[in-house]
């Protein structure tokens, strides 16, 4: 051997990427049509690198996929465009305004979008017979999340059952499904906010600059910094003052707030999201306050 | 808090078992809430639910419980992974289930695992699922165990109950082979000997539980000898850009590849050289576990995903008979002689038939019962597959990765066993 063990380390950043890349390939060789759930926030950009790494020199044998509420910042609408022409992979968008006018959805009375969603999202996997999903979810986000497969089983309604899961064992990923039903795949399962951020960092991957602080109008509504745009106008009572933030997450426009922020570069990101006490959820998300199970009840529904 | 340089540091993945009530999630609580892994919110959202049920304090349980039928009910169903770091480390850890009706989940959790936590009440000592949950790790080969006898604040932190229970389950793991054990005294609850010593129990002059996951040796657990590349995917583009480009992706399973090497790919058996080890972000010297790389060959052979790479004069067995060790997952059919199934090992799916099983293990004496004719839910028995084709395989004790299969139920498609290769012919 001459040469001791030592000399073979790896830094977790570069196990949670082999672990990654290894997920994305065994997911292409194994379905027959596999899509990537792009909704140009930092975990699925993190994801679109991953890819381009797991098939490099070759190209992403998949398209990407956005389900489209509508309700977007136009920061990432520009962002995803750019990106996919850099990668000259194929978009598919699938569209809540469009399901609303044919009637396949109804617009809810909260005028949010988050729950309408999901059966959009069903809608296009039916039609283009998609089999894998990628999604850019990750186990720290939540505590359902945290229960979920690597390959998680969905039967042809593209239902979640938490107490009938597959067991999930070593790196063999079952990828054995019937007609109908899917796999959504979460390869970065394992990594945590502050791993993104690391990772955004080595890489130099560049973001929507939603990201970074910047000065924005706001209303404060239950203690959470809407910014006021086009689908958050203030209500009667609310004042709207400007203020310096930053999202944690990029979300429907309608219901994901910014948290005051002078972090305007990666570095200062990285060292916010490491000393903060507060998850990106709970800190940005309001749909995820409904109800202690909310996020697994829309999973059941066919959600991510 | 400051950032550790991230290159420096790396990663211990631990599975936490015991019985029901030993306090697993409160321990789980504990070193998050200590390591300053928790988040106000949740800490928050755990208080209102615990002072909503009338608990007498906050039930740090109520973090890993993430399932509503978990919280309804009160038990861990399912694994829950969690995640914290230290300056030094960071884990992963898999939060599995004590009933003895989610054995399954907990082998789930211990397959990946580096180290596993047996949880033991101190004042009930070991109990069957103690034996059992150890017995699953060394099964498994989880390379290190820890047994923390927990509630040591229900026993006046008495050194002879702890030494009286360290002691038995050292002579119970001798009988296992379980390579690596320490053992600890703490209280999940107060935080004895979690993350710093405790002066409760001065008589103790180990390490805590934190500082003995972040010194733990793991480098040398990886084999660095037996040069294994399991093919995943072929890649080969369509580009004018990287004409003639003819690469075999996949993750390094075990030994060092570098350039030059000579290899031998099976299973046709045809020899060359490794003419480059390439990345997205440029060509590598050399590659080792858990790497995920693009290896390139000198000469054109034609192989595909399920192959693999290894070394001329180390190469795994080439079998389609196979004995193994199982262990059983399904409810709704036992395995029985006779079963096909589909297998899959490494990148490689084959079909496969039960030829014989052997014996049914009772988990709990240890006892072999030669009579049994089949094995259902949460069982262990070791049998004799025979394959479609041939596996290219190690034994389990050797290489994890070759070693290991699951067994797929053809018509439900489901994840119905996991098999450890005992021996190929």
């Amino acid at each position: 051997m001459g040469q001791t063990n030592a000399a073979y380390r790896i830094s977790h950043l570069d196990a949670l990427e082999a672990e990654s890349v290894f997920v994305m390939r065994e997911v292409a060789a194994e379905f027959e049509r596999p899509v990537l759930l792009f909704s140009g926030g930092k975990d699925s950009i993190v994801m679109l690198r991953l890819a381009e790494k797991a098939f490099h020199p070759g190209r992403i044998p998949f398209p990407v996929m956005h389900v489209d509420t509508g309700h977007n910042f136009p920061e990432v609408l520009e962002y995803r465009d750019r990106r996919v022409a850099e990668l000259g992979v194929q978009l598919v968008i699938a569209s809540v305004p469009e399901a609303l006018e044919r009637g396949l959805v109804r617009e809810p009375a909260d005028g949010t979008r988050n729950r309408i969603q999901t059966p959009v999202l069903l809608d296009a996997v039916e039609k283009y017979r998609f089999d894998a999903l990628f999604g850019g979810a990750r186990r720290d986000e939540e505590k359902a999340r945290a229960k979920e497969r690597v390959f998680s089983f969905r039967d042809e309604f593209g239902q979640w059952d938490p107490r009938n899961q597959r067991p999930e064992l070593w790196s063999l990923y079952n990828s054995k499904i019937s007609p109908g039903e899917s796999i959504r795949v979460f390869p970065l399962s394992n990594w945590t906010e502050l791993d993104i951020w690391h990772y955004i960092a080595r890489e130099r991957i560049d973001l929507p600059s939603i990201y970074f602080a910047h000065d924005r109008e706001v209303v404060d509504r239950g203690g959470m910094l809407y910014g006021v745009n086009e689908f958050i106008r203030p209500r009667a009572g609310e004042t709207v003052t400007k203020r310096r933030v930053r999202y944690r997450t990029v979300g429907d426009a309608s219901m994901t707030a910014a948290v005051p922020s002078e972090a305007d570069t990666v570095e200062k990101v990285i060292d916010e999201v490491a000393s903060t006490r507060i998850t990106e959820r709970g800190a940005t998300r309001g749909d995820d306050k409904v109800s202690e199970a909310a996020m697994e009840d829309r999973k059941r529904e066919g959600y991510f | 808090m400051t950032v550790s340089p991230v290159d420096k540091v790396d990663m211990l993945r631990f599975a936490t078992a015991g019985s029901v009530d030993d306090g697993k999630s409160t321990l789980i609580g504990r070193l998050l809430y200590d390591t300053k892994s928790l988040f106000t919110d949740q800490l928050e959202a755990v208080e209102a639910v615990s002072a909503a049920r009338g608990d007498e304090y906050t039930n740090l349980a109520l973090l890993t419980d993430g399932l509503r039928a978990e919280r309804e009910q009160g038990i861990t169903i399912d694994v829950a992974y969690r995640y914290f770091a230290t300056p030094r480390r960071k884990f992963i850890i898999g939060d599995t289930p004590g009933h003895i009706q989610y054995t399954r989940n907990m082998v789930t959790g211990a397959s990946t695992a580096d180290l596993a936590i047996i949880l033991v009440d101190a004042r009930k000592g070991l109990v069957e699922q103690s034996r059992r949950h150890a017995f699953l790790c060394s099964l498994l080969r989880v390379p290190h165990l820890v047994l923390c006898v927990n509630k040591m604040d229900l026993v006046d932190y008495s050194q002879e109950v702890f030494d009286a229970i360290a002691d038995e389950f050292a002579s119970f793991a001798a009988k296992l082979d379980a390579p690596d054990l320490t053992a600890i005294p703490v209280s999940a609850l107060n935080g004895d000997n979690i993350v710093g010593r405790s002066d409760k129990m001065p008589w103790y002059e180990g390490p805590s539980l934190l500082h003995h996951l972040e010194h733990v040796h793991i480098a040398s657990d990886r084999n660095l000898v037996d040069v294994r590349f399991p093919v995943q995917y072929v890649i080969r583009p369509q580009s004018s850009a990287v004409l003639d480009y003819r690469g075999y992706a996949g993750q390094v399973a075990s030994g060092v590849l570098k350039p030059g090497d000579e290899v031998l790919v099976l299973p046709s058996g045809l020899t060359t050289r490794i003419a480059g080890i390439d990345t997205a972000d440029g060509p590598v010297d050399e590659a080792f576990p858990p790497m995920s790389v693009t290896v390139r060959l000198e000469d054109e052979i034609d192989i595909a995903r399920g192959d693999l790479i290894c070394r001329p004069h180390n190469a795994p067995a080439v079998a389609q008979d196979i004995e193994a060790m199982v262990c059983w997952m399904d409810e709704s059919a036992p395995l029985s002689v006779g079963g096909k199934y589909a297998i899959k090992h490494t990148t490689r799916s084959v079909r496969g038939i039960v030829k014989a099983l052997h014996y049914r293990l009772d988990i709990n004496t240890l006892h072999r019962d030669e009579a049994a004719s089949s094995l259902g839910l949460n069982e262990i028995g070791r049998i004799r597959l025979r394959t479609t084709q041939p596996l290219l395989v190690d034994e389990y004790r050797r290489n994890r990765t070759t070693g290991g299969f699951i067994i797929i139920d053809e018509v439900t498609n489901r994840t119905v066993g996991a098999g450890m290769i005992v021996a190929a012919s």
